[in-house]
């Protein structure tokens, strides 16, 4: 079996100063590469904390998060962001794009971010991923002067820019219509097959999550159950 | 272009309101600072100008007669119970012409003329006037002031008998160039002059008073044959001037003052000037940067999203803290080309408001390059420290509760 790209052991997370509260109480997670996994549970289950966590947008309270097999436990601020640009992609519920931008723009930001200016070819990398999520024609669209559903496409076309091996997306699709939301888990299936890219996707929607190669389920802060999906 | 360039630029850009707003703040700072320093350099230059017009920057001189008291008595000697200064009678220089050469290799002297300075009467029929006697050598004393184009009447020449006189003695005495004039000293030697030339230096006094001859008539006059009274400098940078004069005494053991000792006044006047000039513009500089950290605070709050969505996809601390300074920096250089040209516009308007009745300006506004290069400079660091602390915040924040918070 392949080497899974991110392990969780004994993860714990708690907030607060005065009163503390755990949310999320030891969790045990492998993702494995390529894999397509949706993540359900009732609302204030723990989700986006560990989708945050996995992220490295945020810090366990205890246990270890490792990633290609280091631990991420001891970098600094500046190290997890210099993984986070490597290794992971993220697409978001809200706020999916930066308004001030283009698309093109959008989707070169992570590249321009980790070589510091824009060098040859980036500008035809982004292009090229548009034309993959048909939105080669809104290029030089502003990101507000898209629809919800061709920003969330952007987005992920974003999220892949650097090929990361994986990419998190919370409810990206939750903010969307029915039709639209469809194309963009389209899309996410597509690309992951494509690009063999693994996928972490929160989602409340049952049709979707029947789709995907494993589903986790999570209920109180916990991972109630892990069922790989025979079909897939 | 940098990635953190672009993002900053593109925040600015977007941010119109702000950015206009923040952008006529900072010129409108910038406009008084550039305004402030050509009016207040522009006056400063002109009376500099006015007073160094007529004085040289250095008058160097034979040392006074010093009294050396009796202090303790010995036989065959009484000790003086009150010391008089004696009366200072005209001393020259001894061994001038070495001396006047040791000044000219004096790096920061830039010309030397010997003089010979005293007092006499100017007389004419039944006038009779009391005059400074200024006997000079041409062709150096052009190069510490220029006469030629002070002259109203003759020409400045001063060889032989022939003097030069203000336009306030030859009125008093009723001559005009041609005329004859007897100089005496208090000493009774006379000799007569013929008016060669009248000038005007711009100060009533001097037309009054000064009479210019050849340095040989003064001598013969002053009863200094073959000596002089005075030397006058003149140096390259006329803020050295007492300096240069405290190396000259060092260095000679003779007097030597400078315009700045000699018009201490002025000098006093120009110190509190600039200072209360300084002041306001300090101000000025204090409100500008309180006025772009807070746009960019408020910036910051507004951009919070952004800001995490960036670090999310990889953007390190430094770089989001570039960002933030970039801004500033860019709004400070763009406030100061927006000032600059507010202040050169106001300054320019400013001067054709008070015209002499020729038509030149009363005074100059001084409009130098360094001065909007200065101002530039200024607005830039104040902005790019205006925001550092708005930097810091948004690096500060969490990538987390951000995309938690939407
Ligand atoms: N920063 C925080 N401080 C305090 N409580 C938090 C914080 N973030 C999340 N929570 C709490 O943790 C629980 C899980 O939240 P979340 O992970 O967003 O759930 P989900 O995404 O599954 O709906 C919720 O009860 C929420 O109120
Ligand atoms: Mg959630």
């Amino acid at each position: 079996m392949a080497e899974p790209l991110v392990v969780l052991e004994g993860v714990t997370k708690s907030f607060g100063t005065e009163v503390v509260t755990e949310i999320l109480h030891g969790i045990d997670l492998e993702v494995l590469p390529s894999e397509f996994t949706a993540l359900v549970g009732p609302s204030g289950s723990g989700k986006s904390t560990l989708l945050n966590l996995l992220g490295l947008l945020d810090r366990p309270t205890s246990g270890r998060i490792l990633l290609a097999g280091r631990d991420t436990t001891g970098l600094t601020d500046d190290e997890r962001s210099a993984v986070r640009g490597r290794s992971l992609g993220f697409v978001f519920q809200f706020h999916h794009l930066l308004p001030e931008f283009t698309a093109l723009e959008n989707v070169m930001m992570p590249m321009l971010a980790a070589r510091g200016r824009e060098e040859k070819g980036m500008r035809e990398r982004a292009l090229s991923l548009l034309e993959e999520i048909g939105l080669a024609d809104r290029a030089l669209y502003k990101a507000t002067k898209l629809s919800g559903g061709q920003q969330q496409r952007v987005a992920v076309a974003r999220a892949l820019v650097l090929e990361p091996p994986l990419v998190l997306a919370d409810e990206p699709t939750g903010n969307l219509d029915t039709e639209s939301g469809k194309q963009v888990f389209e899309l996410l299936r597509k690309v992951s097959t494509e690009h063999r890219t693994a996928f972490l996707v929160v989602t409340h929607d049952e049709r979707i999550a029947a789709r995907c190669d494993r589903i986790l389920t999570m209920v109180d802060g916990r991972i109630r159950s892990d069922e790989r999906n025979a079909r897939a | 272009m940098p990635f953190e360039v672009l993002v900053a630029l593109r925040f600015l850009r977007e941010g119109k309101i702000q950015t206009i707003l923040i952008l006529s703040g900072i010129g409108v700072g910038v406009a008084v600072i550039v305004f402030l320093s050509a009016l207040i350099g522009g006056l400063q230059e002109s009376l500099i100008e006015r007073t160094l017009g007529t004085q040289a920057h250095i008058v160097v001189r034979a040392p006074e007669d010093l009294v050396r008291p009796v202090t303790e008595s010995s036989p065959g000697l009484a000790v003086a119970p009150r010391v008089e200064r004696p009366a200072q009678r005209l001393r020259s220089i001894v061994g001038w012409p070495q001396t006047l050469e040791l000044l000219l290799t004096l790096p920061r002297v830039r010309a030397a003329s010997p003089t010979v300075a005293g007092a006499a009467f100017a007389l004419r029929g039944l006038a009779n006037r009391s005059v400074a006697l200024r006997g000079i050598e041409p062709s150096s004393f052009r190069r510490i002031i220029d006469m030629g184009p002070r002259m109203t009447a003759g020409e400045f020449r001063v060889d032989a008998t022939n003097a030069v006189i203000g336009v306030e003695l030859a009125a008093d005495l009723g001559v005009s160039v041609g005329d004859k004039v007897r100089l005496e000293t208090p000493a009774g030697r006379s000799e007569v002059f013929l008016v060669a030339g009248v000038f005007d230096v711009g100060n009533k006094d001097l037309n009054a008073r000064w009479v210019f001859v050849s340095l040989r008539a003064a001598q013969t006059l002053l009863d200094l044959a073959g000596g002089i009274s005075t030397i006058e400098l003149k140096v390259a940078e006329i803020f050295d001037a007492e300096r240069v004069a405290e190396e000259i005494v060092a260095r000679t053991g003779l007097q030597a003052d400078s315009w700045m000792k000699l018009n201490q006044q002025l000098l006093t006047g120009l110190r509190s000037q600039s200072a209360s000039s300084w002041m306001i513009q300090f101000f000025v500089v204090v409100a500008v940067a309180l006025g772009i950290a807070s746009v960019l605070v408020v910036s910051v709050v507004q951009k919070s999203r952004e800001i995490g969505i960036l670090k999310a996809m990889g953007t390190r601390t430094v770089q989001v803290v570039r960002i933030f300074l970039v801004q500033g920096a860019v709004l400070g250089l763009g406030g100061s080309l927006l000032g600059s040209a507010l202040g050169a516009g106001l300054s320019f308007f400013f001067a054709s408001l008070a015209r002499n009745p020729d038509g030149t300006a009363t005074f100059p506004v001084n409009l130098t390059p360094a001065l909007f290069l200065g101002a530039a400079a200024i607005a830039t660091v104040t902005g790019l420290l205006a925001a550092v602390a708005p930097a810091e915040r948004a690096a500060s924040l969490d990538p987390g509760d951000v995309i938690r918070y939407g």
